[in-house]
């Protein structure tokens, strides 16, 4: 596990729903038991930190989450608004500018905009010198990814944006931000999948585009919700034969081993699929059989990740 | 419990919507089969970039026309459906957007200017709701054509179902900014108008932006002021067809809480907006009888062995922890929504991913089971 928590931004992708946030935030909670000051990142206000760590909405603030582990949702309006306070420095030009329609209109209507200002605060977070007033610098900071629905747009903002922008400000700002995701001495990804069959081609896929679109390099795979191998071929023959025999809730239970264990069987087929289609080393995460993600399994999950 | 066909009967247009890992491609794409599988001509319409349903159906790839599912492929399966048809496409959402252009361009000028503006060109499909309004604007195509008794749309794999809803609305306030041309067009008239506080506000602004940036913004969000009655009149027409009687919206979604929180929510807002729910879908539910009895564990052992029969009593434990969580959560969706139109799809042993898998699905949906 040395190579990814070692790095100083790890971009943690995959679709919707296959567990990212919580890979991210047992990611965060095991570089915190290590020692390292970490800071996990959510977009989009879904607020998953607060909801797992039992607290109050985290927001834009640096928060606190335990020992060394620390939290915070970027919202894209407030990144916009300290990327203008970092940039203009007469307090006149930026109260004007605040007050101006035309900019909060700008600001909401230009494609891409919110993305490129999500990332310019996760690489805030990321320097050794913050820029923002009494910013104490990360060792590590972890980036919850929308989910990549929308193929690796997400990634790719800061090199769109320096293409169409060209010169200027924003151009080269954009530009520091596309050197600083594909430095991969500096920044990790790690992409979580499912062991079903689409989910393990959409994450060749990924990787793919990933590595030769976006230039990154992508340093582990995370395969989610393995289910255990309870039993063995010999097991299925006799409960195969025990289905045939028993009767009432016995017999449920014999159907409910025999689904965990096919699942299990093709969960294991895919898990092979993907090692041969992807590079990146996979780790396997266990299906979570308890009923709701909290503290508690995110540290044993940390444990494992 | 009710199913597919219930929820389907005397539509012709069927969304699938909900928050994303849900498993909605998949299902739309059930739905569309079994309908034709009981002989209507059925078109299913995909967004996902990830041709998971070109894969399921055994098509090379879907581009952004239909094509016909090979009606070879039912007879394997087993099927017969006699007149049913089954068409699939995938959008491309930029070339959706280029025709959408076309369309509404006053002239070849504005057109011209639109397609190829940079900004345009790179950062369209980063519009906030563009690729959600393309899939609406694509359904309300092929819909005018009449040439399908069925149309299943899968919405785009937003995070948040509500996404879809939002999408026209976002997208034609965005076009509607017509003051941003007076604002930002650096000479002439508008300028004078504008007065001193815009020059100073667009220096203010370079300093952030830097001038190209400008420039190219000021030109794209100019030109497509010219299009704005022509995009209203077709988002009004969308929204028509949306809320029409015979359109349904099916809201998909999986056990866990978080997603039938989503899809409870997303359920007023149709309400709100006026838009007609059919029912929910909830997928890879996991079922198990009750709690095993007293002589139970001692039944599996006569069976199975000591060492197997205590290892699948505790694993019917596990099983029926998440089963209960299930039940209690599909409990709590139905109440939210104020319907039985509930319809549970197990979790199945194996993954979907050709057109016997799709039927399997169907079992479940059609509650054929």
């Amino acid at each position: 596990m040395k190579d990814l928590l070692d790095k100083r931004l790890v971009v943690v992708t995959g679709k919707g729903g296959v567990g990212k946030s919580t890979v991210a935030l047992a990611l965060g909670v095991k570089a915190a038991e290590q020692g390292k000051r970490t800071i996990v990142c959510e977009v989009a206000s879904q607020e998953r930190i607060s909801h797992a760590f039992h607290r109050g909405n985290v927001g834009f603030a640096e928060s606190e989450l335990g020992p060394s582990l620390y939290g915070i949702s970027i919202d894209p309006d407030e990144a916009m608004r300290e990327y203008v306070l970092l940039s203009l420095k007469v307090k006149a030009m930026r109260d004007l500018l605040f007050r101006s329609k035309l900019f909060t209109y700008l600001a909401a209507a230009t494609p891409g905009l919110k993305e490129l200002v999500t990332i310019g605060k996760v690489w805030e977070l990321a320097l050794d010198e913050r820029k923002v007033k009494g910013g104490k610098p990360y060792d590590l900071v972890i980036l919850d990814a929308p989910a990549t629905g929308h193929g690796v747009g997400f990634l790719q903002t800061p090199r769109t944006f320096a293409n169409v922008a060209r010169v200027g400000p924003i151009a080269t700002q954009a530009e520091t931000l596309h050197r600083f995701i594909t430095n991969h001495r500096k920044t990790g990804v790690a992409i979580v999948a499912l062991p079903e069959e689409m989910p393990v081609n959409e994450t060749a896929m990924l990787e793919r585009d990933l590595t030769r679109t976006v230039g990154v390099g992508v340093d582990r795979i995370f395969l989610n919700g393995l289910y255990p191998e309870r039993f063995s071929p010999a097991d299925d023959e006799a409960l195969e034969a025990g289905l045939g025999k028993a009767q009432g809730p016995a017999r449920d239970a014999i159907g409910a081993a025999l689904a965990v264990s096919r699942r299990s069987a093709s969960q294991r087929d895919q898990l092979g699929r993907l090692e041969s289609l992807t590079r990146a080393p996979v780790t396997t995460l266990p299906f979570l059989f308890e009923p709701e993600i909290d503290i508690e399994w995110l540290r044993e999950l940390a444990a494992v990740v | 419990m009710t199913s597919v066909p219930e929820l389907a009967r005397g539509k012709r247009v069927l969304i699938c919507a909900g928050p994303g890992g849900v498993g909605k491609t998949t299902t739309s794409a059930a739905i569309a089969a079994g309908m034709a599988a009981k002989g209507l001509k059925v078109a299913v319409l995909t967004i996902d970039p990830a041709k998971r349903l070109a894969d399921s159906l055994g098509l090379p790839e879907l581009g952004n026309v239909e094509r016909q599912v090979d009606p070879a492929l039912f007879t394997e399966a087993g099927i017969e459906p006699g007149d049913g048809e089954l068409w699939a496409m995938m959008l491309d959402s930029k070339a959706t957007f280029d025709e959408v252009v076309t369309k509404h361009a006053p002239d070849e000028e504005t057109r011209d200017a639109v397609l190829s503006n940079r900004i345009y060109i790179e950062l369209s499909s980063a519009l906030a709701g563009s690729q959600e309004y393309m899939a609406m604007e694509k359904l309300f195509e092929i819909w005018s054509e009449d040439r399908y008794d069925l149309l299943v749309l899968d919405t785009p794999p937003s995070r948040n179902a509500l996404d879809f809803l939002e999408a026209p609305n976002r997208l034609l306030q965005f076009i509607e900014g017509r003051s941003l041309q007076v604002f930002l067009a650096p000479t002439g008239f508008a300028a004078k108008v504008a007065g001193r506080g815009t020059s100073m506000m667009f220096s203010i602004l370079r300093r952030i932006t830097g001038v190209d940036l400008l420039q190219d913004l000021s030109e794209f969000f100019g030109s497509f002021s010219g299009m704005v009655s022509g995009f209203r009149e077709r988002a009004a027409k969308v929204n028509e067809l949306l809320s029409d009687e015979h359109s349904t919206f099916v809201v998909v979604c999986g056990p866990q809480s978080e997603t039938i929180e989503e899809a409870a929510y997303f359920r007023g807002k149709l309400a709100e907006q006026g838009l007609p729910f059919g029912g929910a879908i909830v997928n890879k539910v996991h079922h198990a009888g009750g709690a095993l009895p007293d002589d139970a564990p001692a039944d599996l052992r006569r069976h199975l062995g000591d060492d197997l029969g205590d290892r699948v009593a505790a694993n019917y434990e596990d099983y029926r922890r998440l089963a209960e969580r299930d039940r209690a959560n599909i409990a709590r969706l139905g109440e939210k929504l104020g319907t039985d139109a509930v319809i549970e799809v197990p979790y199945l042993d194996q993954d979907v991913h050709d057109l016997a898998g799709l039927m399997e699905v169907n079992r479940h949906l059609f509650g054929d089971a």
